[in-house]
């Protein structure tokens, strides 16, 4: 990446609660808020925290499948709805699958280095609740090729992340794999407990490892290889932050302390008609990754905390693998041995990820921001870990379909 | 005959009713689903829904499109793989609905009995009314060449007799499913001496593939489950009786049906049961009983009367539940009625006033939704009924009484050969009755 023509800052990130099974005020029976809700309130949070909607120069936002889940396309047009102040403004939304959000950052951080923005909000938003998930998954399938989707699992993205837990089982062992993926969803759920707005929040299971392993798997009613708790949640939510130049910052009055600076990114896609090249490696993911801290001139050993994309528990395991922090095989050891729970050497997923926190999918990109940028600047709450002094630095790894779409963006603690 | 050429063509009598709707809605889709087998592509498969009403039949496609539809969404991981070779449906939704479809195509709704002359199996969930079934089940079978099997859903009439009155030696066997059938895993089967080994086989198949427990049942009126619910009613209601001189009619009601529940760990109280099954129906179930019974008489003058005054219980067609002994309010007990006055007293305006008659409720006390869950129910349940069994109260003594007789209606069924084992009575209170524990026990020794 050639060296950036003027500084990016995002601040005054805003989560709205990820709501769907787990948290005790849903009820698939009743109705509840639309994607409008959703977008109008956390637009409104970040709005907030920079003096209103006077202050902002463009909007963009993330969505996946609102013209499925909720028959409604045409977002952006949804921007100005947020605020009478954003009326006329320009507005893009974007869509990579799961990566939605992840590219409407990426979008705003090219208008502010394109100097044609000093302050875009960004929001990103999925409501799929509006449908059983067992539609859903249709839905959901159309991050993979279409072609593929007949001889593809009922549960399409579970069976395909079920044959790369298989694989990884098959080269590595199954007790040694399980063994990592169930302290996963242990971190996982811990960290959600201190997340008000985290779906799996009021999650008072006791002995979560044993609750895990106590799940059988069972292909004959879901996948082979994996349970529902190695899978992210359905979730309706979104999240919404401002991206800023110094320009940006003044004229909103937050200081640097207050805000995070993205001192490194990589973008990548992968050919979507193609199979993965190694089903026990997330190739996409190792290249961006290793791109995004090389253009940001640090390594893993400078990061303090990183929120990565575990639709699935062995996408946790692969991606810890794909950064470099265990060799091939041994992700699963090193997340067993507590090496990415939050005292850990390398805290993951701080507010529970998208197996704990939740994963609303063309939402989620932005929702890992917000996380980064609470735990940068000390607004973290309960979930607040410490951040070293001489490891100031956070990362987001985003992902759209089986390691086909990739942003991987690095933080660094502004002031 | 294989067993899948048996249920190529099968017919349901009273196919609309409460429980015919039900096992249609099980046979059309063990059907389907055998019709989804590659070896029997392109076999026809026909089931005729045969019942009086045609607007009870009318009502039946929505009944079974929103049942099909819950269950297809259930199995869509193997309707993906019986559909894999057709390419057009490609989508979870695409693959249910046409699986849903394909299911209803099978069914043929008629009001005329002659549809089941091409039958292999006629299932039939008509009235208890022995005449009507030998009736129909003459005129099917003298009309029908291919010998057919007749598998009744009676509760009460003995099958031998039915097999008799219709002549149609051995090819009838009693299956007996429990309301509502599609919910309900119990399926009580009755043979007779004369019944034909094949058709016992292909029941206890059938009754596999729809994950049933079967709990064999001799050929005697009642069966086990009515032999013990019929008694254990008209127990209830001659301690309502008996409580009642000494109290109003409807205090007396109330306290007997709360210790029926409360007391005893049960999912109802044993007038809310009644009512469940419908008043008309338990007078019927014991007016078929009774001449088989010479050393005692199953009968309610209560019962008969309610039945005067046009108060029948049961369910209203959408399954909320019909106002009986007790009134209901969004399915809730909300009163009781006093056959006096011919009218409901609200629960408020007296059961305070009862519970403290009945005296306090032993510290131990478990309710029946904790109770089936509990991994050592047995020590919880036995903890409290010690307790109740050293209570002075008077709820308690009813209470202990009442254990004590439903535990020795239990015996009598197994000591006069009506149930093979007494694990076979508890097996139909536990699974049939949602019992917390088999009446026959040591809790009320």
């Amino acid at each position: 990446m050639q060296k950036l023509r003027r500084k990016v800052y995002m601040a005054a990130g805003y989560n709205t609660v990820a709501l769907g099974t787990g948290r005790s005020e849903f009820n698939p029976k009743k109705p509840r808020p639309g994607i409008e809700h959703y977008i109008r309130e956390a637009g409104q949070g970040t709005l907030r925290q920079i003096g209103g909607a006077r202050n902002v120069d463009e909007g963009t936002i993330g969505n996946f499948m609102a013209a499925r889940f909720n028959k409604q396309g045409h977002l952006a047009g949804f921007i100005p709805m947020i605020d009478e102040g954003l009326q006329y403004k320009p507005c893009t939304r974007t869509e990579g699958a799961c990566a939605s959000g992840a590219l409407a950052l990426m979008a705003g951080m090219q208008s502010v280095l394109a100097e044609t923005a000093d302050v875009v909000l960004t929001v990103g938003v999925e409501v799929q609740n509006a449908v059983k998930a067992i539609y859903g998954a249709d839905i959901l399938a159309g991050a993979g090729w279409f072609q593929k989707r007949k001889n593809g699992h009922a549960y399409f993205f579970p069976g395909q992340f079920s044959d790369r837990a298989g694989a990884y089982y098959a080269k590595y062992g199954t007790e040694r794999a399980r063994k990592g993926m169930g302290r996963w969803f242990r971190n996982a759920i811990e960290n959600a407990r201190l997340c008000p707005t985290a779906q799996e929040y009021e999650n008072k299971v006791e002995d979560l490892e044993a609750f895990y392993h106590k799940m059988r798997l069972n292909g004959a009613t879901f996948v082979d290889n994996l349970n529902v708790l190695d899978c992210s949640k359905v979730t309706d939510g979104a999240s919404a932050i401002a991206i800023l130049s110094e320009e940006g910052l003044k004229r909103v009055g937050i200081p640097r302390s207050q805000a995070v600076e993205v001192v490194g990114w990589a973008q990548a896609e992968r050919n979507i008609t193609n199979d993965p090249p190694d089903l026990t490696e997330l190739t996409t993911i190792k290249k961006t990754s290793a791109q995004a801290l090389e253009s940001a001139g640090i390594t893993i050993n400078d990061l303090a905390t990183i929120e990565l994309h575990d639709c699935f528990s062995i996408a946790g395991v692969l991606s810890v693998e794909a950064l470099g922090f265990a060799k091939p095989g041994e992700g699963a050891d090193f997340i067993a041995t507590g090496q990415t729970a939050r005292n850990g050497k390398i805290p993951i997923n701080t507010t529970g990820g998208l197996i704990g926190w939740g994963h609303p999918t063309g939402g989620t990109g932005v929702h890992q921001a917000v996380t980064i940028w609470e735990q940068l600047t000390g607004n973290a709450g309960a979930a607040q870990i410490e951040i070293p002094k001489d490891r100031p630095y956070g990362m987001t790894i985003n992902m759209g379909g089986d390691d086909v779409t990739v942003v991987a963006i690095v933080y660094k603690r502004g002031g | 005959m294989t067993y899948d050429e048996r249920l190529q063509n099968v017919s349901i009598l009273g196919a609309a009713g409460k429980m015919g709707s039900g096992i249609l809605l099980l046979t059309v889709v063990e059907m389907m689903d055998l019709s989804l087998k590659p070896e029997n592509k392109g076999k026809p498969f026909a089931l005729n829904a045969i019942d009086v009403s045609q607007e009870a039949l009318a009502g039946l496609k929505d009944y079974l499109g929103t049942q099909m539809l819950k269950i297809a969404e259930k199995k869509v991981v193997w309707l993906r793989k019986a559909y894999a070779d057709r390419q057009d449906l490609i989508e979870n939704s695409e693959i249910i609905d046409q699986y849903i479809r394909d299911t209803l195509s099978i069914v043929r709704r008629v009001t005329r009995v002659e549809a089941a002359y091409d039958s292999r199996l006629v299932f039939e969930a008509v009235n208890e009314n022995r005449d009507l079934k030998i009736k129909l089940f003459k005129q099917i079978d003298q009309n029908n060449s291919s010998k057919p099997w007749f598998f009744t859903n009676t509760s009460s009439v003995p099958i031998h007799l039915l097999d008799e009155g219709a002549q149609l030696g051995g090819r009838i066997l009693g299956f007996h499913f429990y309301n509502p059938p599609a919910v309900q895993k119990l399926v009580e089967l009755i043979v007779t001496d004369n019944t034909i080994p094949e058709a016992k086989a292909f029941a206890e198949q059938y009754a596999r593939n729809l994950k049933k427990v079967v709990v064999p049942s001799r050929d005697f009126a009642g069966f086990i489950g009515n032999g013990h619910f019929m008694r254990d009613a008209l127990y209830g209601i001659h301690e309502a009786e008996r409580l009642s001189k000494e109290m109003p009619f409807h205090e007396a009601l109330y306290m007997v049906n709360r210790i029926t529940q409360d007391y005893l760990v049960r999912p109802m109280g044993i007038f809310q049961l009644i009512d469940y099954v419908g008043i008309d129906v338990t007078q019927f179930i014991m007016k078929v009983m009774n001449p088989f019974l010479p050393d005692e008489d199953l009968h309610s003058h209560l019962l008969d009367k309610m039945m005067e005054m046009g108060v029948r219980g049961g369910q209203f067609a959408d399954g909320s539940q019909k106002n009986g002994f007790l009134k209901y309010e969004k399915g809730k007990p909300a009163g009781i009625f006093d056959p006096d006055r011919k009218e409901y007293v609200m629960l408020a305006e007296f059961s305070s006033k009862c519970d403290e008659k009945l005296g306090p409720v032993p510290s131990s006390a478990i309710n029946w939704k904790t109770a089936v869950k509990l991994r050592n129910k047995e020590e919880k349940l036995a903890a409290f009924f010690n307790e109740l069994k050293k209570s002075d109260a008077l709820g308690a003594k009813l209470a202990v009484n009442y254990g004590r007789k439903s535990n020795e209606i239990g015996q009598k069924l197994v000591t006069s050969n009506v149930a093979f084992s007494k694990e076979d009575v508890n097996t139909v209170l536990l699974t049939g009755f949602f019992h917390a524990y088999g009446p026959i026990n040591d809790f009320f020794e």
